[in-house]
């Protein structure tokens, strides 16, 4: 049974601000489709700078939805930096308290205004010159081209696999095939040589670094290396990864499979005791 | 308001003609059967009764019959049984998609020191019987594949697996929790050695379960205590609700014609009606081997948490596969092992019928859903992308 509180299920039935603001002055999207929970915040100010119209479309469980529209209620009249200041807590207190389980949904909309509000400042959140190709799942045409090569990838469903680019309404299939094409038709380089210790280390690092930390932070997590001890790879799950059920299954097939794939066969990650 | 129940494959309604079989044993008939006077010795009888009443839906022999308190202990029993019995054997097989009285079970064996096999299902949640046979070694000690899906309803073919294993010595049990009552099963026709049961599947209260065990297989008891149950499973019986049981069997033989037609009708109807009216949504699991009154709908970007709270608004009960009911964001087990699209998988509902559904409930429920996942496609940020996108091609 749904352990909601009047409050919650009041703003899920009758949610606040449903929509796209026209013409927004700042955009944040988290989450995704594959999550199970994704929320679009726009936001426009007035001429004071402050917060004159937020709106959201979220999807997700009921409490995501009754967090969006709590959200923008509360930012509504605030300034940036106001805005900025409330905190998930807020969001759940706002609606009398959140079931436990269901915390990351105020989270999602924290993170989702963060976003937005970097989004009006200006801060960078592609790589330069990088397109997004996928999405429904946010991934650059320079992420899917390097996962080709690394991988030899040599069709769509390959790349879906390891970007996830392609994985939710399928309209980008065409622009991952003519990457498959494009990199195909580059020269090859010699195979992988063997690792020193130190050689591998720098290797791992890199790799979490460039390969796995963005597609976690895209989902509102992070990752450190805690340690390596020969191919044992200790890591901790920051931010959503850490109260999320399927961090398991992140640390297995994602994590562990890019490593394997990317930098030795033999690596096994461990998540460091919390 | 009134409440419309598809949700059968979770729990059902305790049939009136069941109370009433059970009733006169809380107050009155209370005596324990085992027991030597004639006030206790009356409930023993009927517990024989009872035992052939179950006996007959199966086409078993009584003595096949143990009762016990749920479909997981007849799980659980089955497989430390085969273990028990066959003590050099460490390998158990089962698929991805079994119940986790299965599933956790056997993953919690997998750190005892046995090794667990889980074969896979296609995209339909279909079992392939080759992988099955190549998964087969000397070391199997057991074989356990549901006989239909909870969530999908979908129909694995147990009685060709049973053979199989059979053929190399192996054990073979079922779940069939979901199937019994709701398709017809003659153990005469098959040589499965162990099959589980639960009584609020089918109409009797929760708390009963049957293990049925082929006569002539070894069996070593998972409740250790007295002789009852023929020292297969101790403590004193749960008379009432074997009793119950008993007659939601008998009736269950009674009903299968009209479950297999009208239920069967009712659920074509919903289900046609719903992916016509509602678009880009699809049915989870092979529409040819399934239960007949269950349907699974997944409704793409919207998630089915929220689908079904506000079914619950409307007195509408169903189930979702979406996890995030459960508190975790992963998708079912199950809809995971056919590689369901996350698009689709988080957006399943189950809708699980029973007899005593009727034609106005689903003409509601049919009237009723295409505002509801309308509502929510319209909060949705992957719809208008989506919906755009799609008219352009």
């Amino acid at each position: 049974m749904w352990d909601y509180t009047d409050k919650v299920k009041e703003h899920f039935l009758n949610p606040r601000n449903v929509g796209d603001v026209e013409k927004p002055d700042g955009v944040g999207e988290v989450g995704s489709l594959a999550c199970g929970d994704a929320l679009k915040l726009t936001f426009k100010l007035d001429e004071n700078k402050r917060i004159k119209e937020a709106k959201f479309k979220t999807f997700g469980c009921a409490s995501a939805i009754a967090s969006s529209s709590a959200l923008t209620e509360i930012i509504k009249g605030m300034t940036l930096d106001e805005a900025l200041k409330v905190t998930n807590q807020d969001i759940a207190q706002y609606l009398g308290g959140l079931p436990d389980e269901k915390m990351h949904c105020s989270v999602m909309g924290k993170q989702a205004l963060d976003k937005a509000v970097e989004n009006y400042r200006g801060a960078p959140s592609l790589e330069p010159g990088a397109k997004i190709i996928c999405e429904c799942f946010g991934v650059t045409d320079k992420e899917i081209e390097r996962a080709i090569r690394e991988n030899n990838l040599a069709t769509v469903e390959d790349v879906t696999n390891y970007t996830k680019a392609g994985g939710g309404c399928g309209n980008c299939h065409d622009a991952i095939a003519q990457l498959l094409e494009r990199v195909k038709a580059e020269p090859k380089t010699d195979a992988k040589p063997k690792l020193t210790n130190l050689q591998k280390i720098r290797m791992i690092e890199e790799t979490i670094e460039r390969e796995i930390r963005p597609s976690l932070k895209h989902d509102g997590g992070d990752i450190e290396i805690s340690d390596i001890i020969g191919n044992r790879v200790i890591v901790a799950l920051r931010g959503a990864c850490s109260t999320c059920k399927a961090s398991e299954i992140t640390l297995k097939d994602f994590v562990e499979h890019r490593l394997r794939e990317l930098v030795s066969p033999d690596i096994t990650v461990e998540e460091a005791s919390k | 308001m009134k409440t419309i129940y598809l949700d059968n494959n979770a729990t059902t309604k305790v049939a009136d003609e069941v109370l009433e079989a059970m009733l006169p044993y809380f107050t009155q008939l209370y005596g324990n059967p085992s027991s030597m006077h004639t006030f206790g010795g009356q409930v023993g009888s009927k517990i024989r009764d009872a035992r052939e009443q179950v006996a007959a839906l199966l086409g078993a022999l009584p003595d096949e019959i143990v009762f016990t308190s749920c479909g997981t202990e007849s799980d659980n029993a089955a497989i430390h049984s085969a273990l028990l019995t066959k003590p050099d054997k460490k390998h158990i097989v089962i698929s991805r998609v079994e119940h986790p009285a299965i599933r956790a079970l056997c993953s919690h064996l997998g750190t005892q020191g046995y090794k667990i096999t889980e074969l896979p299902v296609s995209k339909n949640g279909i079992l392939d019987l080759e992988n099955l046979e190549n998964s087969l070694t000397p070391d199997t000690a057991i074989v356990s594949l549901m006989w239909a899906n909870n969530e999908t309803g979908v129909i694995f073919p147990v009685e060709e697996a049973a053979k199989l294993a059979h053929d190399k010595g192996i054990l073979f049990h079922t779940d069939a929790v979901q199937a019994v009552g709701k398709i017809p099963i003659n153990m005469k026709n098959n040589v499965i050695d162990m099959l589980s049961i639960s009584g609020h599947k089918l109409h009797a209260p929760k708390g009963i379960g049957v293990l049925y065990i082929r006569r002539g297989t070894k069996f070593s008891p998972f409740l250790i205590g007295g002789h009852q149950e023929k020292g297969r499973r101790g403590g004193t019986e749960n008379a009432a609700g074997i009793i119950g049981v008993g007659k939601a069997c008998e009736l269950a033989a009674k009903n299968m014609d009209t479950e297999n037609n009208r239920v069967k009708q009712l659920r074509d109807k919903l289900e046609h009606e719903l992916l016509k009216k509602i678009s880009q949504s699809r049915v989870n699991g092979d529409i040819e081997n399934r239960l007949p009154n269950t349907t699974n709908i997944s409704f793409e970007y919207v998630e089915g948490e929220a689908i079904l709270l506000l079914m619950n608004e409307l007195g509408i009960c169903a189930s979702s596969g979406s996890a995030c009911t459960s508190g975790s964001l992963q998708p079912s087990h199950v809809l995971r092992a056919m590689g369901v699209p996350f698009t689709m998988a988080h957006g399943s509902i189950r809708f699980s019928l029973s007899v005593y559904n009727t034609e106005e409930e689903v003409d509601f429920v049919i009237e009723k859903m295409p505002a509801i996942i309308e509502r929510l496609r319209g909060m949705s940020p992957f719809w208008n992308q989506e919906g755009q996108a799609c008219t352009n091609q």
